[in-house]
């Protein structure tokens, strides 16, 4: 089963990056997915307009929340993640309640080619979430190759 | 011998949220010896599955016109009231 340290686009980690808002990183984001050859030319509008009517952003315990947009696996080359962490935090709409906006500091852009293959990576990043710790490590990560490290060594099935 | 009871697990692309979702309530239920249906879905395919449904847990808002419990949640991902979501699920399971 392929991991997220494993699934992670290197040219698609993005640290400390200025975003002017939600769709500003989705588009830098997927652009660097569609580069690097990992999803067809439509999955940024297709996420764009997923976010617009189900959107995903995750509020969550540690005081900074994440999002992870996503989109229909037709849009999908070969799977793959891009991850950015935020200067300033940027609105995204909840997920599960879309009128509420969540500020939001860290991103994950999931290309998913098929339903349920991704489940190890999936519960990967759900156990990002629930960690205090790793979040904070995240955010405070320079470079690329440490976001690669603290996702390798510290991820834990929940 | 009780007749199965099936969740419909939804979220907006069947692909993401709701495989988490899917499994960890399928763990949470076995550890405690429940054995359900797991059906993943699409949040705009719900209306036309919940005939067959008992309960939906869904991490997005969907229409369901059919009088069963519905559970909004994202403590499967954030983990922000996992234990009482759980509970919640395995009081409806029981339920006769």
């Amino acid at each position: 089963m392929e991991a997220l340290g494993d699934l992670l686009v290197k040219s698609a980690i993005i640290l400390n990056y200025p975003a002017r808002d939600a769709e500003d990183i989705v588009v830098t984001l997927g652009k660097r997915l569609f580069d690097a050859g990992y999803t067809k030319e439509s999955f940024i509008q297709a996420a764009l307009e997923r976010e617009k009517t189900m959107p995903t952003g995750l509020p969550l315990s540690c005081g900074f929340n994440a999002a992870i947009p996503h989109t229909d696996v037709e849009h999908v080359c070969k799977p793959g993640v891009a991850f950015a962490t935020l200067t300033n935090p940027v609105n995204f709409q909840n997920m599960v309640n879309p009128e509420d906006s969540v500020p939001v500091s860290l991103v994950f852009v999931l290309a998913l080619d098929q339903p349920k293959a991704q489940i190890g990576m999936l519960q990967e990043i759900a156990g990002i979430l629930q960690s205090p710790k790793v979040i904070e490590d995240l955010l405070i990560a320079s470079e690329c190759g440490d976001v690669i490290r603290i996702i390798k060594n510290k991820t834990r099935k929940y | 011998m009780v007749k199965r009871k099936t969740i419909l697990v939804a979220c907006g692309t069947a692909i993401a949220t709701s495989t988490v979702v899917a499994k960890a309530i399928e763990e949470a239920l076995e550890e405690r010896d429940l054995y359900v249906n797991i059906r993943q879905c699409k949040a705009s395919e719900v209306p036309s599955l919940v005939d067959n449904a008992d309960l939906i847990v869904t991490t997005t808002p969907v229409s369901v016109d059919k009088d069963i419990p519905v559970i909004q949640t994202l403590a499967f991902l954030t983990g922000i009231g996992k234990e009482d979501v759980i509970e919640q699920i395995v009081n409806y399971i029981k339920e006769e």
